[in-house]
């Protein structure tokens, strides 16, 4: 009774093909961009940001990008960690070298600059499909961390190999380093998102999402009915790397502050968002932003439960925490291949229908 | 002879070794992919899982003992015995039987006729699941596992060379037992797969498995068979690689060096696998060698994907592999 369309009529094709069609959607959707946009950046704390927040809307933009090569186009990479890194190399050396430019500027060119890395890695994907791209991304992975680890020219030759980002400031209000407040990180991070998130809706429902999607459904077929299959995979590959490179900049540069490439981006964190993507929903723009939230609170619950509640040792419940996850990736695929995203589309249409029975 | 030439000898022997060791993993990966269409990423953490385990019963090790302490607060650790290496083998093999009915039971006959990504990543997260159960039933910290085998420098070869060349080879005698295991297990599976009733068996599930079960195959068993083998390659692998560099969690992550060795061999080939391992091993050592100390040295992380990215784009289907048709 309380989720209806009834009385919302559309008179135009552009009503009937907007991204929410319903009423109650759209006024949800503006309730929360309003919530998280106003509301959040008042009440948030050092904890919250750095423990759930933040990590969540950077994780967010990398499932994003990992979301249009994996769910659109059906092309699974497992050098997500590394492309992470091209990111935040990329947005290192800018950041040193044109201390003058806004690090925002920064941040999209370090995207850019991923997105032709992330093309040149893509190239065997017109050869190979299936696991055998996916062993080849590795390829990506091992190689990158390998050479912003061992080239000083990357990490600008310091003594520790790491890099750490200098403070900048967007209009007066400290972004990166130890002064920049919770609050304006957030909504650094939050921008990207909310901008991620639009461009790759609406690239994915014109005529490049279209092709992504016959690529993945069946690639001989897209390409006899015209749909150039190199030029789809590049694409692919060049938008996914793109918000890849930017989700790897804010972790660096907003995140963490300082980084070592092999235990920030290691195999780990490719693993981790292919993992986000498989929960929450191949090829679903929500299911991302649900996957990386169920990715990022799972260890913190677990930890509040057991370490805090229990009064478990933290290896024990860091076993448990991934013996969980395993289990998870596992029970999504047999039951719920679609994910998070497929089960909130059911439980909304069951509510459409809310008490009745049909 | 010149000082570098031998040199480069030794580091191709030794190459030949570690390829060796590559291809005992491999072997694993291509027994499931034959007989089930699965690229198990899982294996690395078999091997892991079966040497914790062996270690675990030698050693008296109490299952799950830092779980049941933190649940119960008692402080158990060791029951007080030591199970000698023999039958501790016999259970654990045991041990991966079951774990292969499980993975049957629970994972895999419920994703059959899936995608080989959607398997794919099933066994991505079964390693992860693995993994986390292997830690928790053992504990996490570094073993040594010691079965009795030979280790250390084969003073034979040492004394020969040095007498013959002026200039004796280090060669693990480990890593001499390994390649000796590794060709018989190579046999023993190819006598296996070629001349036994199950090995048909196996190889009629692999070609179709609808044609296969409405002769009168039992999937089930076949599955589990397969499985359980794999199991077995894999505490092989576990035993080698363990008393080589102790039980730990990197062990798990020779499942990823196992991959070039794949794609360069060819998924479908148990001689392909074996002949991967081998070009992996002596390629990324004589690169480490000749090339490493130029760029900085540490190459052995990547090469080996690299030269399977290069080789693949030539040849997708690997060295041995069967080609690749598609039909629509």
């Amino acid at each position: 009774m309380l989720y209806r369309e009834a009385g919302d009529f559309k008179t135009s094709y552009k009503d009937d093909s907007q991204t929410f069609p319903i009423q109650m959607d759209r006024w949800g959707y503006y309730a929360i961009l309003a919530i998280a946009f106003i509301a959040v950046p008042l009440v948030i704390n050092d904890y919250w940001a750095s423990a759930v927040l933040l990590p969540f809307l950077i994780y967010a933009i990398a499932a994003l990008g990992l979301n249009v090569l994996t769910g659109f186009c059906g092309q699974v990479s497992l050098g997500t960690g590394g492309f992470m890194a091209v990111g935040a190399y990329a947005c290192y050396k800018l950041m040193t070298t044109f201390p003058e430019v806004s690090i925002l500027v920064h941040v999209v060119l370090a995207g850019g600059i991923t997105a032709l890395v992330g093309v040149l890695f893509g190239l065997p994907s017109l050869r190979i499909k299936g696991f055998y791209l996916a062993v080849a991304t590795l390829a990506a992975q091992f190689f990158l961390v390998w050479l912003f680890n061992k080239v000083g020219w990357f990490y600008n030759y310091s003594a520790s190999g790491q890099i750490s980002a200098p403070e900048r400031t967007v209009i007066g209000l400290a972004v990166t380093g130890p002064v920049a407040t919770p609050a304006v990180k957030y909504l650094v991070c939050l921008s990207f998102l909310v901008a991620s998130a639009w461009i790759v809706r609406n690239l994915t429902r014109g005529s490049v999402g279209r092709k992504w999607m016959a690529i993945r459904d069946m690639d001989i077929a897209a390409e006899i009915i015209g749909v150039n299959p190199l030029a789809s995979k590049l694409t692919a590959f060049a938008v996914s790397s793109f918000f890849v490179g930017i989700s790897g900049a804010l972790f660096f540069s907003v995140y963490l502050g300082a980084v070592e490439v092999g235990e920030v981006f290691g195999i780990q964190k490719s693993f981790l968002v292919l993992f986000m993507i498989i929960i929450g929903g191949l090829g679903s723009i929500f299911g991302s932003f649900a996957g990386a939230a169920f990715i990022v609170l799972l260890p913190v619950f677990l930890k509040n439960v057991l370490v805090g509640g229990l009064g478990w040792a933290t290896d024990l419940a860091a076993h448990l925490e991934i013996m969980i996850l395993g289990g998870l990736i596992v029970t999504f695929l047999i039951l719920e291949p679609h994910g998070l995203a497929q089960l909130w589309r059911v439980s909304k249409e069951k509510l459409r229908l809310w008490p009745f029975p049909h | 002879m010149p000082e570098q030439l031998l040199f480069a000898m030794e580091v191709t022997l030794n190459g030949l070794m570690a390829g060796v060791l590559y291809a005992l993993v491999a072997l694993g990966f291509v027994l499931i992919f034959k007989a089930s269409g699965i690229f198990n990423y899982a294996q690395g953490v078999m091997a892991l899982f079966a040497a914790l385990t062996l270690v675990g019963i030698m050693e008296g090790q109490v299952p799950f003992g830092h779980l049941i302490n933190a649940i119960f607060g008692t402080e158990i650790h060791h029951f007080g015995w030591h199970v000698p290496g023999l039958i501790a083998i016999v259970i654990t093999m045991m041990i991966m039987v079951a774990l292969a009915w499980a993975v049957n039971q629970f994972v895999m006959r419920h994703l059959v006729n899936q995608e080989p990504i959607i398997l794919f990543m099933a066994t991505i997260g079964l390693a992860y699941f693995l993994e986390g159960f292997g830690d928790l039933m053992w504990g996490s910290d570094i073993k040594n596992l010691d079965v009795g085998l030979p280790q250390g420098l084969n003073s034979w070869i040492d004394e020969t060379t040095f007498n013959a060349l002026g200039y004796g080879f280090f060669i693990d005698n480990l890593d001499i037992v390994a390649s000796v295991v590794a060709a018989l297990l190579v046999v023993a599976l190819v006598v296996f797969a070629q001349y036994t009733k199950q090995g048909r068996a196996m190889r009629a599930v692999a070609d179709d498995h609808q044609a296969a079960l409405s002769v009168g195959i039992s999937l089930n068993f076949i599955w589990v068979m397969v499985w359980s083998v794999a199991g077995f390659v894999a505490l092989v692998a576990g035993i080698m690689w363990g008393s080589k560099s102790g039980v730990q969690f990197s062990l798990s992550l020779i499942a990823l060096k196992a991959l070039p060795v794949l794609m360069l061999g060819g998924f479908t080939s148990i001689p392909g696998a074996i002949v991967g391992g081998l070009i992996v091993g002596v390629g990324e050592k004589l690169f480490e060698f000749a090339i490493g100390p130029m760029i900085g040295g540490a190459t052995e992380n990547w090469f080996a994907y690299v030269l399977a990215l290069v080789f693949l784009v030539f040849r997708p289907q690997g060295l041995f592999g069967d080609k690749i048709i598609e039909r629509v």
